[in-house]
């Protein structure tokens, strides 16, 4: 195996709160040290990374790859060559494929192509409920063992509150993490954007926080109730902040994440009916912003996630309510989460811990950390390096991005994965 | 959000989408042009050669009698060519059809869309896509904007009130779903009425109405107190079916337009529907055929304000006869 140095670069590692410019030292897939230099080590590969970042590679917790079943979309094997360049090492890849994730055959399939693919580490979320039916249980135990990180139902929902109970005992059970997407379906209808002054000047049917709150306030009941461990996806407004922050606060065992949009962008950023604009859950309020970017700087909000959905051209070709939902967002997670803490809403150590230790640390993996002995997932970044939202600079197969055409600043430049370099920066004339 | 999409660099109209965006002289200007327009159905001759060799299409995804009608005339009145598409929508007509609809039509050489659709943003999405020389006339698209409406009751209401500094307004009805209100409501702001105010249950309301300009009331007595124009919206039958009424008879006890009720507005206010009108539901007959009502003006008012509007585009784009 490839022994590596990366060299002169500044090395930041939340998790053994490391933030100095040093070395680091990789081998047999391995960090071996991070600073000091080990004895006898002889370099194959020197990577030289002054005025540049090196963290752990980010670990992300939910990006759709298309594959199997939405081929014109995207292909597992452009989305995670779009995943390694933007400095993602591990992925978990929602069961809302099709066929969906609720059989050990699709894990092994999807398994399969993304190894063969070579790029970052891909783990399934096995569907909560077959054909995401939301009424009967999965085989959880079968898709454990097939090698599913955890179970969910996506944005699929359950027929009824005591099926969502009966699946978190059976995956707490299994001692399997159950990700929900908080969503009260009744109330949330045929809506396509925030329940505000934008959807009602422009005519479009609303989305109101309720549908989220009431819905996450219902799971963590039944959480408390069963002991099950839930982790909940995509949050994107004040109520579900406060509501998980006093979960949080009486002993809860519950984590949650935001989709790097919602920490950006509102109802009043979307441009006249652009269908880039459309996302579930929808781009809320100024005030659920500031909570959500407040919320990730106290802690309340553990990680951040790309929420990559990337579509073909004509799923967002037609009237802003028929189009459907969803941002192209791997490439651009990692410049938003810079800006971040460039505008001083959160360090840039807790806009790292929210890409890798933390997201880790949810799926209970022991990684998103340059400790030694942990695979050498690394991503080496620049963080002033300017770039264009545009064709030559993107990889993944969806240009659906309200970001598209836009300068961002903070790119990757290599990215490691168990000390195989998956991706490096060729730098454009 | 704002709309520039229709109008020219000169800051004229190229498409009609929406009135948001648009000032108050411009809407003035379509105004008088109609009045240029209006007295001509009374001529032997009906017809001016204004838009002659132009082919207009009348794009309805959406059912409509009057409406289709009036644009149909107008543009006859013009000396325009018309085609009427009727194109029944179903749950599976994507954008991608919607698209290649246009795209198949615009190559017959056609230099005018009007567009009706179920869906909030349609003509937006048409307009965005067409080649450069084609209008787009939006003819009520979802619960977002029906501004030839708009149009065609500020012409109506400036008839009869001659100013509209000073004007209290009252919308009564279902605003929530109402495309017809919403577009009333900026035009009304824009040409300066003194205050808007809407009347509806709280479930027929949209979220953070007041941001749209507005003075949201419930009760009837209230809200046309010394109204200078009474605005009655249609109020759609499946509303019964998901809990936003209990029923015709308990919304017309509260929201209708009777006799009564209009004795609290100003003695000179009309009352004013954009059609179809339920009887006994939203407005009584005696108030809806009695002599403050302009409903039927306002039908005739439809034609002269399209065709001021089909003239104004056409004009934008050069190469008017």
């Amino acid at each position: 195996m490839t022994r590596i140095l990366i060299k002169n670069g500044r090395i930041i590692d939340p998790a053994n709160g490391i933030d100095a410019v040093g070395s680091l030292y990789i081998g047999d897939g391995k960090i071996v040290s991070v600073i000091s230099a080990p004895a006898d080590f002889q370099v194959d590969q020197v990577i030289d990374a002054e005025g540049q970042i090196v963290c752990p590679g980010f670990v992300d917790l939910s990006a759709r790859l298309r594959e199997p079943g939405h081929g014109q979309k995207g292909s597992i094997l452009s989305e995670t060559l779009a995943a390694a360049s933007a400095g993602v090492t591990s992925l978990c890849l929602p069961p809302d494929t099709k066929p969906c994730i609720d059989s050990p055959a699709v894990v092994e399939y999807i398994k399969d192509k993304a190894e063969n693919a070579g790029y970052p580490k891909v783990y399934t979320i096995g569907a909560l409920t077959q054909r995401l039916d939301g009424n009967e249980l999965s085989a959880m135990f079968a898709l454990k063992q097939a090698g599913c990180i955890a179970v969910s139902n996506a944005r699929a929902p359950l027929g009824n509150l005591l099926i969502l109970r009966r699946a978190m005992e059976y995956a707490s059970t299994h001692d399997l993490l159950l990700m929900y997407r908080a969503n009260e379906a009744s109330l949330s209808g045929a809506g396509c954007a925030h329940e505000g002054a934008v959807a009602s000047r422009y005519g479009l049917p609303g989305i109101p926080e309720a549908a989220e709150s009431i819905a996450l306030a219902q799971a963590l009941e039944l959480a408390q109730l069963t002991g099950c461990r839930i982790h909940i996806s995509q949050i994107s407004c004040k109520q579900s902040v406060i509501k998980i922050q006093q979960a949080k606060k009486y002993g809860l065992n519950v984590t949650a994440d935001v989709a790097i949009h919602q920490l950006h962008l509102t109802e009043n950023d979307i441009e006249p009916f652009d269908s880039n604009y459309h996302v579930i859950p929808p781009l809320r309020g100024e005030v659920d912003r500031q909570y959500l970017r407040d919320g990730l700087a106290n802690g309340t909000i553990d990680a951040i996630c790309s929420d990559h959905q990337p579509h073909d051209l004509d799923a967002k070709l037609g009237a802003f309510p028929e189009t459907e939902p969803g941002v192209a967002s791997l490439e651009t997670l990692l410049p938003l989460t810079l800006k971040l803490a460039q505008q001083h809403r959160i360090s840039l150590s807790q806009a790292m811990a929210a890409l890798t230790q933390k997201p880790a640390s949810i799926l209970g993996l022991s990684g998103g950390a340059l400790t030694p002995g942990y695979s050498a997932d690394v991503c080496i970044f620049d963080p002033e390096m300017s770039w264009r939202v545009d064709r030559q600079n993107w990889r993944s197969a969806g240009h659906n991005t309200p970001y598209w055409g836009q300068s961002l600043r903070g790119r990757v430049t290599n990215t490691l994965q168990a000390g195989r370099i998956i991706y490096t920066l060729q730098e454009s004339s | 959000m704002s709309s520039h999409i229709q109008l020219t660099d000169q800051g004229k109209l190229k498409h009609f989408l929406t009135i948001e965006g648009l000032n108050r002289e411009l809407l003035t200007e379509i105004l008088d042009t109609a009045e240029s327009f209006a007295g001509m159905s009374e001529h032997q001759v009906k017809k001016v050669p204004l838009l002659r060799g132009k082919t207009i299409v009348n794009l309805f995804f959406e059912n409509s009698t009057r409406t289709r009608a009036t644009f149909e005339l107008a543009a006859t009145r013009l000396s325009a060519d018309v085609m009427n598409m009727n194109i029944a929508t179903s749950s599976t007509a994507k954008g991608e059809s919607l698209l290649d609809t246009i795209h198949n039509l615009e190559s017959m050489h056609v230099d005018m869309f009007v567009v009706r659709h179920a869906l909030s943003g349609a003509a937006h999405f048409i307009a965005q896509h067409v080649a450069p020389h084609i209008s787009v006339i939006n003819a009520g698209d979802g619960q977002h904007a029906h501004p030839t409406q708009a149009m065609l009751d500020m012409f109506t209401i400036r008839q009869h009130k001659k100013r509209f500094e000073g004007l209290k307004v009252a919308i009564v009805g279902d605003i929530l779903h109402s495309r017809v209100a919403r577009s009333q409501i900026v035009a009304l702001n824009a040409l300066g009425v003194d205050e808007v105010r809407v009347i509806a249950p709280k479930t027929l309301l949209p979220a953070h109405v007041k941001t749209m300009g507005v003075i949201p009331l419930h009760d009837m007595d209230e809200g046309l107190s010394d109204a200078d124009v009474v605005i009655m919206l249609r109020l759609q039958k499946e509303r019964m079916n998901s809990a936003f009424l209990p029923s015709e008879s308990e919304f017309f006890r509260c929201f209708g337009l009777t006799e009564a009720k209009l004795k609290r507005a100003k003695s000179d206010a009309i009352v004013m529907h954009p059609g179809p009108i339920n009887r006994g539901v939203e407005i009584a007959s005696s108030v809806a055929d009695g002599p403050q009502s302009v409903i039927l003006q306002q039908v005739s008012n439809g034609v002269a304000v399209r065709m001021a509007i089909m003239t104004m585009t056409m004009r934008s784009l050069g190469g008017m006869a």
